[in-house]
């Protein structure tokens, strides 16, 4: 069912690689054969280890820190980080209120594994002596664990000064009155658990300082390098210019690399304090229990609808537990914010009241994971459509279909202002139903099964939002908004391309898609196009990889640049000709006019090599062009997808085996699609982590329990189907191509899906499961409740 | 994650093991495939001063019958098992716990008297081997002595073995051509240590069983004489005749407190009664 679409293409040598082409990963040669270089394989001369001495508590008073005699000099705490500032992300939204977060904890902490001291030997493992020499005097104060009782008065407070634990509240309504005497009326609360993003390659760290440059360079595993120098630079006081960041190949991110961490902060400092190079690595427990927390949410939600399913309006009540302290650049709030404004979904609703709270707890801070707020949001919307179906006494998929925004309305602006720009979201919720076969599941069902288990199918839709830009962040107000994306087309003496863009892959493949997007208008083979991204030194600014932009934007950007790029070639071109610029085109990389040809290799040799072959009045631009790019509109593209999800559940065990997937998903115009449908794919995996196994809990004392990927699942192969992927290709008529972010789409709806087809397997039991993850646990435990209210009943 | 500073010593055979372990006063610890101790290493939740690795030692990588009676040197691996590398009289019932160990890799090093010797409830052979009734042959500088395997493991990571004291050998009895067996796991995915696991040997000519509930966070709970679990008697028709409501009872006695655990764990014994039965 795959659609392999042909683009057309000019014939030549480069045929058959621009927009559109299925073509081999140019990062694969060096990555499948482990000659790729991340941040822990750099080796520095006289390069040192660094450990961290972190809290072993949730919330504590340091009454002192004691290191031995022996390790004076190895071991540095807050009061040796003169001059350094805290990391600060402030919100513009009214009522944020800011935290501070120390570098190396002052006074106290608020999170275990917060940073209280800094050990540096020759390795890794002498370090972690050291810090296991260090003792701490800690006056455990009482934790905030539990966001909802965070809110109450009298709670314990993470910020004393803050007087409540509340980081922001915001409330948006629109005619929620005209709702309430809908017939019907459904009520419940849902809940998504705390998540750990888990990259492959945790995070890493290699700083150093060039003493020539007089330029403090950071080797870091990250996702926006450019605005990890700003974040850096305001916290060490340094000039913006004097720091070099290098992210090098980096082995997934999922908004876990987006953050500013105290370990930068820390080792940078440290190599200016020691004049040695000097290095941390993540490692899995810290990760796990000391650093990117995600997904926790929690919505009281009310759906209003008519008899025949149609939506009347969503009253909810949403609550983020934000952790500890506020992330730079992305803030303890953008996830409720993001909550509160895409509710709705890609579903009409006349009516509308979100309220939201950020909450502050003695938990790690609240990233953005691939999907931000979308997979909550998504969970919490979509369980509740089903549970309308089921009181409308409809199939859910038609409950949808009488909903969703429609083709003829497009572009069209929901209730929240969010600006749909394309798309037929009904027609990708009827291929999914037909790929899934929703009546032979139904007859399945009717049937029943031999061993016992009991089948469902469910189903999820969501869309989107990627690229925004401007207008949508500045209303965000955090230390980060996106503007013009930049990038440098160079060509190089012997006619080959380099890009410099400032975005960063953390696996998007855009080594291979940017070049294609080059080819696409200079026609160079893509062999000869060289991608430089992930270094502040090399690249023009970029807010980086986040929000699934980097094809929009840095590929609208590469695109323009390729454009001036072809009419400074032509120009020149056309002078050795002897031609009018009007009568020559740049065809399959040659400037071709009526009486002849020149190739790009020609023109940039004659450019750079043979200058006396040009004539005196040749344009001076030469053939490198910086070019900024944003869509006509930067509110962001909206690509969206259906996915089916068939499962069987074992009511004795409370397994659940995922047996059939389908999603159908539409991402505008297709740069590669052989890359989108591993974004898919891979999101997939998480989605499936998620819905199924991904928590982690915390104790009454704000204890971490899952330290050890033994008590983290993490899907692996055997949890993961082989599933069904179909592609619509509506374009954006904003961006160059029509292409639409899709990165992170295949992680927000499987959730959704697959509890909803747990919840259609069980409904004839009458119970239904509204928390992620749904372990065999809970849903025995959900079974034996319903049975034990049916007795009481009896 | 790296260990804390210890001292190593690979002997070259049992006697020269067992005198490291005896003679030191440091704190030691043995490793064989290292597939528990190596993690709790790197998360420094072990410390010893000593390791003592046996895994040279070709004294415990021994199959041998003794007369009715399978015995495995300790540092067999759970692959030689499931690799048919060693003999087998239990006519695939090791094999079949073997070969669902977490996976090939762990399998590949990870050994049986390490995996006994570490005592994680939630692990295969201490259930599989108690309804076996399978002993032990623990060996110290002083001596030998033999225990049955569910005497051995006393609680969570908790063990009866002594100081300088290993598992040497594993006796398995043959299985007799009347007996059933049965063997189930419940596991959250793929290869994790299960949360529920039900073994039972069944001989309804003999009108006997064996029956083990695992994976308790406790010692497993081993039935020797289950005719309760039976309304009674033991016979062809042990599969109907099984009592929920006496397992669930006997997880109550035994201190699990949740019912939704009690359910699947009740679940899972069933299903083995079932396989057996099969």
């Amino acid at each position: 069912m795959r659609n392999e679409r042909d683009f057309p293409h000019q014939d030549g040598p480069g045929a058959g690689q621009g927009v559109g082409a299925r073509l081999p990963r140019k990062e694969d040669d060096r990555l499948m054969r482990g000659r790729g270089q991340f941040v822990a394989d750099i080796r520095l001369a006289g390069l040192q280890d660094v450990a961290f001495v972190r809290s072993p508590l949730a919330h504590a008073l340091i009454r002192g820190i004691q290191v031995p005699e022996r390790y004076r000099a190895n071991v540095f705490t807050a009061a040796d980080l003169i001059g350094v500032n805290p990391i600060r992300a402030v919100s513009g939204l009214p009522g944020f209120k800011i935290s501070e977060q120390p570098v190396l904890a002052v006074g106290k902490v608020r999170q275990v594994g917060e940073l209280i001291a800094m050990c540096v030997a020759r390795t890794r493992a002498e370090a972690e002596d050291i810090a296991a020499a260090v003792t701490l005097e800690l006056e455990e104060l009482p934790a905030v664990y539990d966001m909802l009782k965070a809110r109450e008065v009298g709670s314990a407070l993470v910020h004393e000064h803050w007087g409540d634990n509340i980081f922001l509240e915001t409330n948006f309504e629109v005619d929620i009155s005209s709702a309430l005497d809908a017939p019907i009326k459904v009520t419940r609360e849902i809940s998504t658990a705390r998540q750990c993003m888990s990259p492959l390659e945790g995070r890493g760290v290699v700083a150093t300082f060039d003493h020539r440059l007089d330029q403090l360079t950071l080797y870091s595993a990250a996702q926006m390098p450019h605005v990890t120098r700003s974040g850096l630079a305001e916290c060490l006081g340094m000039e913006q210019g004097r720091i070099r960041i290098i992210s090098p190949d980096v082995g997934g991110g999922f908004g876990h690399k987006g953050i500013l961490l105290p370990e930068e902060v820390c080792l940078s400092w440290l190599t200016m304090r020691c004049g040695h190079p000097v290095r941390w690595t993540e490692d899995r427990r810290e990760h796990l229990t000391a650093s990117a927390n995600c997904r926790e949410h929690h919505y009281k939600i009310t759906v209003y609808a008519d008899r025949d399913g149609r939506l009347r309006g969503i009253d909810c009540e949403a609550t983020v537990d934000s952790g500890a302290y506020s992330s730079y650049p992305f803030s303890a709030c953008l996830e409720a914010a993001q909550v509160a404004s895409i509710l709705p979904g890609p579903y009409l609703m006349p009516a509308y009241r979100c309220r939201t709270f950020s909450v502050a707890t003695n938990k790690c801070p609240i990233l953005p994971y691939r999907g931000v707020a979308r997979t909550g949001v998504c969970f919490a919307l979509e369980l509740m459509l089903d549970l309308v179906a089921a009181e409308a006494g409809l199939e859910p998929g038609e409950v949808r279909l009488r909903n969703l925004i429609r083709p003829e309305q497009m572009p069209f602006d929901n209730i929240t202002n969010k600006h749909f720009d394309s798309g037929d979201y009904p027609e990708a919720m009827r291929r999914a139903l037909a790929a899934i076969d929703l009546e032979a599941v139904r007859a399945r069902q009717h049937r029943g099964e031999p061993d016992g288990r009991r089948i469902g199918i469910g189903l999820s839709i969501y869309c989107e939002q990627a690229a925004h830009g401007t207008s949508v962040y500045s209303g965000w107000g955090i230390p980060m908004v996106p503007g013009h994306e930049q990038a440098t087309a160079r060509l190089t003496p012997d006619g080959g391309l380099e890009l410099r863009v400032g975005v960063h892959s953390h696996g998007q493949s855009m080594e291979t898609t940017l070049a294609q997007v080059a080819h696409e208008i200079l026609g160079i083979n893509v062999a000869q196009v060289h991608v430089i991204h992930g270094d502040t030194a090399m690249t023009p600014y970029s807010t980086g990889t986040w929000g699934s932009r980097s094809m929009v934007m840095a590929g609208g950007a590469v695109g323009t640049a390729c454009r001036e790029l072809a009419e400074r070639a032509k120009r020149i071109g056309a002078k050795l000709l002897q031609h009018d610029l009007a009568s020559v085109v740049l065809q399959n990389g040659e400037v071709r006019g009526v009486n002849g040809s020149v190739g790009l290799k020609e023109i940039a040799h004659t450019w750079y090599r043979r200058p006396q072959d040009l004539p005196s009045d040749v344009d001076p631009h030469g053939l490198e062009v910086t070019a900024g790019y944003k869509p006509q509109r930067d509110s962001g593209t909206f690509s969206y997808a259906a996915h089916a999800a068939v499962v069987a559940v074992d009511p004795e065990l409370g397994e659940v085996e995922i047996l059939d997937y389908v999603f159908v998903e539409d991402g505008g115009v297709l740069v590669n699609p052989m890359v989108v449908d591993g974004q898919i794919y891979g999101g997939l995996a998480q989605g499936i982590g998620t819905a199924l196994y991904e928590e982690m809990p915390f104790d009454t004392a704000g204890q971490p329990l899952a330290t050890t990927l033994a008590d983290y699942l993490l899907p692996g192969p055997t949890e993961v189907p082989a599933a069904r992927l179909d592609h619509m290709e509506t374009p954006s008529p904003y961006t160059q191509f029509g292409v639409k972010g899709i990165g992170e789409g295949g992680a927000i709806a499987p959730p959704a899906a697959i509890a909803n087809a747990v919840n259609d397997a069980l409904r004839p039991l009458g119970v239904e499961l509204l928390q992620s993850p749904i372990t065999p646990h809970r849903i025995v435990e959900a079974i034996l409740a319903r049975r034990e209210m049916q007795r009481g009943a009896a | 994650m790296k260990p804390a500073p210890f001292a190593y010593e690979r002997p070259r055979d049992l006697t020269a093991a067992l005198s490291l372990l005896g003679e030191t006063a440091a704190s030691a610890k043995v490793i064989a495939g290292g597939q528990s101790l190596g993690p709790m290493l790197n998360l420094r939740l072990a410390a010893p001063e000593l390791i003592v690795d046996i895994s040279a030692l070709a004294e415990l990588k021994q199959a041998e019958h003794h007369g009715d009676e399978l015995v495995l040197g300790a540092c067999v691996t759970h692959a030689d098992i499931e690799d048919g590398r060693v003999s087998d009289l239990t006519r695939g019932a090791m094999q079949g716990i073997a070969a669902n160990i977490a996976y090939r890799a762990v399998r590949n090093r990870g050994t049986i008297g390490g995996s006994l010797s570490h005592a994680d409830p939630a692990a295969d052979w201490v259930s599989g081997l108690a309804a076996m009734g399978a002993r032990l042959t623990l060996r110290s500088r002083g001596g030998t002595r033999i225990v049955n395997v569910e005497d051995f493991i006393v609680g969570a990571l908790e063990s009866v073995l002594r100081l300088g004291e290993i598992v040497e050998t594993i006796h398995i009895p043959a299985r007799s051509p009347s007996a059933h067996w049965g063997y189930v796991k419940s596991c959250r995915r793929t290869g994790e240590f299960a949360h529920a696991i039900g073994a039972v040997l069944i001989d309804p000519n003999a009108g006997k069983a064996r029956v083990v509930i695992g994976a308790i966070e406790a010692a497993p709970i081993v039935l020797k004489d289950p005719l309760e679990l039976f309304g009674g008697h033991i016979a062809s028709d042990y599969k109907d005749r099984f009592d929920a409501r006496v397992a669930d009872a006997i997880l109550v006695k035994a201190g699990v407190s949740n019912a939704a655990q009690r359910h699947i764990h009740v679940s899972v014994l069933r299903r083995a009664i079932r396989e057996a039965a099969a």
